[in-house]
Parts: C-alpha cells; structure tokens; sequence
C-alpha cells in the first residue's frame, strides 16, 4: 500500500467491507481486478480535497434544482438526493451479461402483458395462477384485445438488482409502470465529469448521456400511422409529484413539451395540446402518470390529473403510450416470484440474471415457510412501492415480528417474504471518513421494436450504517455508475 | 415553426411579470428613507403600504407602519403575496414548470435567488442593511434580465416574456407615480418647497430615472415635469408610452412573425391607450386629475393582460381545432 497517498489512502487502508461483496475491491475470493487503476487514483486523492469536492458537487446539486419532493408532516420539502462521490464499476464483462440478462426480462415481461391481454395461454398453461392475473389491482380488462406496436407494453423498464455475498446480481424487483431514477444516472455522471475529470481522465465508460435521445426515438418508433414528424409530449402529474424534476430533465433531453392532463384535450377521439394558436395534434406520450389517474372517463372517475378520453384514442390506435396502460400486472411483487418460469415459458431459455428466492404467502406452503422462519425473512407487501411496509426480520424487535404476523394472517395474499440478502457495498464518503454501505441497482431499458440498454444504471446507496433500504424516500444517495467500455487485460 | 404550449406562454408572460414587480419593490424600498419622511421630517410607512393597495393585508398583519414591519412585510412575509419572497417565489414556480424551454442558467440563477431570499432574517432588512440589501436584490433581478437576454431562446416565449416584463413594468411606473402623488398631494404652501422637491428627486432616483431625467431637463424640477418625464418620454425604458409601444410591437410580431390569430381584442385595447397617451399633455392630465388618469390606465393594463389570458393562454380551447 506504499503508493497510496495520505488522507485517503490511509482510510482505504482502514477500509473494511465486513464480509460483504464490495463494488470496488471485489471479494476474498473474487477480487475486483477491474477497478485496480480506479482505486489507485482514489488513492492519490487527498481526504480534505475529495470532501471539498463532495461539497461543491452537493451544492451544485440543490442550486440545479436537481430535487425531489419529501412529503413529511404534511410539509412538502425540496431536497437534493444526497450525491457520493466515490463510483461504483462495473466491469464490461459483467455488464455484457446484465445487458443480456434485462434484454431477457424484458422480453419475457412484454410476451407476458400480451398473453395476458389476448390469448392468455400461460394461464390456461397452468404456468400463471389465473387470480394472480386477475385478481390483480392493476389488471386493466380494458385493454383486453388491443394490439400494441412491436408487442411492447413496457416500453420503459427499471430492474432492482442486488448483488450478493457471492458476488451474483439477482433480481429484487421489476418496475414495469413509471419506473423513475434515470435523470440522477444523467445527472450524476455530469457532476462527476466536472468535479473529478483526473479520476476519469483516460477511463474508457461507457457514455450515459444519450438517454433522451433513444427515449425519443422509441416515442417516434411507436406513434401511429405514418406522421413523419410525429409530435411526442411528456405527461406529468405536475410540479408536486416528487419525481417533477426528472419529468423536467427528460422533457428537456428529448426537446419535447413537458405537459400535463390539463394542456391535453381530445376531440374527435384524438389528442391535442393547447397552445397559443389553438389547437395542436399530439402523436406520443410518454406518461408518467399511473393508469388510475389517466382518464378519468376509462379509470379512475375522481383524477383530476387525466385526459378524458384519452384511452379511447389509445384504443382506436391514435395515439401512442407508452408505458402501455396495464402493466402492472407484470411487475407486482407476487407475479414477480413467476418470472423465471415466464422466462423459460414463452422463451424456453433460463434467467441470465436470478430472481431472488421468493416465498408466495399467498400459497399455504410459502406462508408456512414464512411464519416459521419470519425472523430470518424480509416480509414485503406486494402492493407498495418506494420500501414501505417492509418488515426486515433479523432487525424486527419481538414485537414489530408479531405485528408482521397478524397482517400475514389476516391477508396472506398481500405478502411474499426473501430470504436477507446480504447486499454488497461499496466505499462511501460519509462524516469524517470512508465506510462500505449498501448499494443496489436500477439498470434501465428502453423498448420499441428492441430494447436498448442504458451501460449502467442507478446505483443507489443506503447512507445510514448497516441500512439495508436504498430508496430515496428513505434516506437513500446515489452513485455515479461506471461501465468499462472494455476491461484491463489479465482479469479473471 | 414549432408550438408553443399555451401553458408555457402563460408561465413565461407571469414569470416575467413576478420578477418585474420583483426589481420594482425593491427599488422603491432602496430609496425609503426620503420616501417615507413627511412634510415634517418624520418617517410615515404607511405611503408604501399604498403602494399594490395592501392597507388592509397589512393592517391584518401588523399592529402599526413602523420601519421593520413595513421592510418585513414588502421583503421577507411569505403571507403577503406582493412580497419580494412571494414574487420571486411566483417566478420561480413558473420556471420550475418552464424548464424545458428556458436555459438552465435562467433556472439555476432564479433559484439561487430564491434560496438566498429565504436565508434572509431580521438583521438582513434592519434600516442600516437596507441599502444594501435592496442593492443585491435589484441587481438579482437584473442578473436575471441579462442571463435571460443572453440565454433565452428567441422564439414565441421570448416575446411572451417581454409582454410580461413591458406590461408590468408600464403598470409599476403608474403605481409609484400613483402613490407619490397621492400621499403628496401637494398643499399650495408645499409646492416647490425643498422638502418636496427632494421626494420627487427620489421617486425619479427609485425608477433610476434621475440622469435621464436631468439630461431632458437640465434646470429645474416640477411635479409635472416628473410626471411628465414617466409618463410620456418616448427614449425612457421605464415610461409608460415605452413600455406601452413595446407591447403593442410584441402583439403584431406574435402576429405577423408567428400566425397568432387571437390577439386582436388585446390589440385593439393597446391601441386604445396609446391614442390616449398620445392625446393630452401632462399639464392637462393634472388638471384633469392624475389619479383618475392613472387609475384608467392601470384598469386598462388589466384589461391587456386579461385579452392576452383568454387570447394565448388556452382559456377557452375545448372546440376543435
């Protein structure tokens, strides 16, 4: 370790992962070969510079406006997402099968979405159990016979990965309606360029900044009939949605107007804006608004935020969306535990990447399991998103175990349960010094006719020690993800 | 030509419009001191409280005029929405909507600003920082004005940003010659008195009119001729004949250069207030009563803005196209 510097290198050196896989340094048995050039340079970096630098990056964050809103208290509060410095690496190899491994997923999800709103074969197959189908919220019967362009219902896709002990990604979730996240990869990797380039100087990684420019030319690829200029606008529920600045950043990366339910009006089962000369068609939406609140006339009759009408201009083909209404049914957390059959189903392969073990309460067998070992499992119900509700076994006092186990008894339905992963962590600058916490990630991916891959994705980070939730609601950061173009000869 | 989303124009004409107001205040606030003396020397607060017609918010708020009530509530009370802390945060409500069509560095600038105002405590506004706080927040305000002309994309948005800016400010230039000459109403023992010749220096220096001023009229200074000056100089870029001029160009230009079919009722009542700046001079709208001049011209600066609103801001587009 004589080359490391002072400061920095001497907490490196101090640096213990406890046991988890690290980002940056690997495993006992698995190191990370990959990102030797990258430490030593972390290494060369003084302590006091790369907290100076933190700062600035922090700051420029909140004076972007780069924020989302917390609701607390009945407070809505703007509040930057807490940036660490150090990236996370993910090396070509690595990454080459992740890519396959979300193009896979993705594939299987949107066969699924169209077996489930035509045919239904994999429930007739007995491989799906058809209440889960059903039975789900989010199963929308109105879509049922209605062709989407390529197939595709989820045109946008985020995949919750974890990494193990052993250093395998699998996967903890898919996010199949609006997934969000994708501006702060955008974004995070812009502060990183200017406040470390001698970090990254003569590091070949794969460039993220062209996000908005695939987003836009899947928008285009499925707006219908053959508009040569076909007019594409973002949705959004408004400027008091927490995720408003990421509706804005990709609005602004696409150059598309960034709209909301009341810019929208549809008159002769077509879609238009309101602008300053009246009326103008509208081609594509990317929506991020969730089913319930599109159209008041088709879902949900209270939402002030839709379109009505809109979904009978969806359903006569004149206009496109994307994601597809209906997906939700595809990402749930208890369709999820079905995936890997879906996988092996409609495209007779195995995963790439693994689903995390998963015990379906709803089955008198995964209840059981469950009960008897809930103080080994994480208990989540399948309906929420953003980490709420979860009960973490191994960290629940006797009595937060019997409060699990009253509502797993009452509403078995609502609950699957995993086994503790021990995810892996990476080196992060917290008060003072550099510990290992918890990242996961959320690669993201677009799909038209192909599904295009965004190298890399968000890692987000649990900046509490020993918090295992990584989700911005919660208290979470973010990292900087790096994919190497191509990976130092002699590694593994 | 690409669309522009009515919202958008709304937005951007209101952005506009908030940070106008916005440098106004402070301008008023920056020259106070000889604002607020009377006749007899001593500090009356009340006349600003005049100023948008806030007696009675302010009088719900506060117990009496005093300086730091008076600062407090046209600087840092969020509860009054003709605040500098209102407007700017008005303004950047609007671009935080905005930001797909305005240039990051008009974002990033307006929210600097608007973290800053709300850093802002007692001390910041106390009478002897006053000064220099109204500095920095006119220089803020204008720091936005140039970061927009530099930055901003010249297209539709541009000219509904300038409508904004023109009516706002025509509009500001008639409430501070408004309350000057209401609360300084001068009695006949008063007139060309130093006392009063002072104030009306001031209200010159607040719209930063006063070299301007002195270069059209080298000797002397009469209530009329300040009067005049604000109202009707036709090179002065806060007069009211120049900032009536510019949207009347504004309106043809999102006409002719954009198709804009809508906008001829807005048209037709700019036209209306231009013959009548055109028809009388200042002597004759004294004698005619200021205030009651000032008042129609301000009703129907209103009465812009609302042509505009149904014209251009999507109002009334549930028929077909």
């Amino acid at each position: 370790m004589d080359s490391l510097g002072s400061g920095v290198g001497m907490l490196l050196a101090a640096y213990d992962q406890n046991g988890f896989y690290d980002e940056l340094f690997g495993s006992r048995d698995i190191p990370a070969t990959h990102t030797e050039a990258i430490r030593r340079r972390l290494a060369a970096l003084d302590f006091a510079d790369l907290r100076r630098r933190a700062q600035d990056a922090e700051r420029e964050l909140y004076n972007l406006g780069i924020t989302f809103l917390v609701y607390s208290d009945a407070k809505a509060i703007d509040r930057i997402l807490p940036f660490d410095v150090i990236p996370r690496v993910i090396s070509a190899r690595e990454w080459a099968q992740l890519e396959a491994g979300v193009q896979q997923r993705v594939a299987a999800l949107n066969l699924f979405l169209w077996d489930v709103y035509h045919d239904q074969k994999i429930i007739k197959d007995g491989v799906v159990p058809a209440d889960l189908v059903f039975g789900n919220p989010n199963y929308r019967p109105q879509m049922v016979g209605i062709d989407v362009p390529f197939g595709t219902y989820i045109h946008i896709m985020g995949v919750d990965l974890v990494r193990d002990d052993a250093g395998v990604f699998r996967v903890l979730e898919d996010n199949g309606r609006v997934p969000s996240g994708v501006s702060y990869v955008v974004e995070n990797r812009h502060m990183m360029l200017r406040a470390f380039p001698d970090l990254m100087s003569d590091v070949d990684i794969r460039p993220v900044e062209n996000y908005g420019v695939k987003l836009l030319e899947a928008m285009c690829e499925i707006a219908p009939g053959n508009v040569k200029e076909p007019q594409v606008v973002l949705l959004s529920p408004g400027p008091y949605n927490s995720a408003y600045f990421e509706h804005i950043f990709l609005a602004r990366e696409m150059g598309v107007p960034l709209v909301e339910g009341r810019d929208l009006v549809v008159v002769d089962d077509k879609v238009f804006m309101k602008t300053t000369n009246g009326l103008s068609r509208v081609d594509s939406i990317y929506r991020r608004v969730g089913d319930d609140f599109l159209d008041p006339l088709a879902f949900n009759p209270e939402s002030a935020l839709g379109v009505p009408g809109i979904f009978e201009s969806y359903r006569k083909g004149n206009v496109a969306l994307a994601n597809a209404i209906g997906t939700g049914v595809a990402d749930d957390k208890a369709v999820y535990a079905y995936v890997p059959r879906m996988i092996k189903y409609y495209l007779d392969q195995d995963p790439i990447i693994p689903n995390v073990e998963t015990h379906i309460c709803r089955e008198a067998e995964g209840l059981k399991y469950t009960l008897d070992n809930l103080d080994k499992l994480v208990v989540k119900p399948v309906g929420e998103a953003g980490g709420y509700g979860i009960t973490i076994g191994p960290r629940a006092s006797a009595a937060e175990l019997e409060v699990c186990r009253q509502k797993l008894l009452a509403d078995p339905a609502n609950y699957i349960s995993q086994p503790m992963v021990p995810l892996s962590v990476c080196p992060t600058l917290v008060e003072g010094t550099i510990e290992p916490r918890h990242v996961d990630l959320r690669p993201f991916a677009i799909t038209a006719k192909d599904t295009w891959v965004l190298p890399g994705g968000l890692s987000r980070v649990a900046l509490k020690r020993g918090t295992l939730i990584v989700n911005s609601s919660q208290g979470g950061g973010s990292k900087d993800t790096w994919v190497l173009a191509s990976d130092p000869p002699g590694g593994d | 030509m690409s669309a522009l989303l009515a919202r958008y124009a709304e937005c951007i004409f209101w952005m506009a419009r908030y940070m106008e107001r916005a440098e106004n205040l402070a301008r008023i606030l920056d020259v106070h001191e000889t604002f607020a003396r009377d006749t007899r020397g001593s500090k009356d607060w009340t006349a600003i409280v005049q100023l948008n017609a806030d007696t009675a918010r302010f009088k719900e708020l506060y117990p009496s005029a005093t300086a730091e009530n008076v600062t407090n509530f046209y600087i840092l009370d969020g509860q009054n929405p003709t605040s500098i802390i209102s407007a700017v945060g008005y303004a950047r409500e609007n671009a935080r909507q905005l930001r797909p069509l305005i240039s990051t560095e008009m974002w990033t600038q307006l929210n600097v600003f608007h973290n800053w105002l709300h850093t802002l405590g007692p001390t910041d506004i106390a009478l002897h920082n006053l000064p220099r706080l109204c500095g920095k927040l006119k220089e803020a305000c204008q720091t936005h004005t140039g970061i927009t002309e530099g930055t901003f994309y010249r297209d539709q948005g541009w000219y509904f940003y300038q409508l904004g800016k023109y009516l706002e400010r025509a509009d500001q230039t008639t409430r501070l010659l408004d309350i000057k000459y209401h609360t300084l109403l001068p009695s006949t023992a008063d007139v060309g008195s130093p006392i009063d010749i002072s104030q009306w220096s001031a209200l010159l220096r607040s719209a930063a009119a006063y070299h301007a001023f002195r270069r059209v009229h080298p000797r002397g200074m009469t209530p009329a001729s300040v009067a005049g000056f604000l109202l009707f100089n036709d090179s002065f870029p806060r007069s009211v004949v120049v900032c009536t001029r510019q949207v009347d160009q504004l309106l043809t230009r999102l006409k002719s250069k954009y198709r804009l079919r809508r906008g001829s009722i807005a048209m037709e009542c700019v036209d209306e207030i231009q013959a009548a700046l055109d028809a009388h001079g200042i002597e004759q709208v004294i004698a005619q009563g200021l205030h009651e001049y000032l008042d129609w011209l301000q009703l129907r600066f209103a009465e812009v803005s609302g042509h505009i609103a149904v014209a251009y801001f999507g109002l009334d587009q549930t028929a077909a196209a």
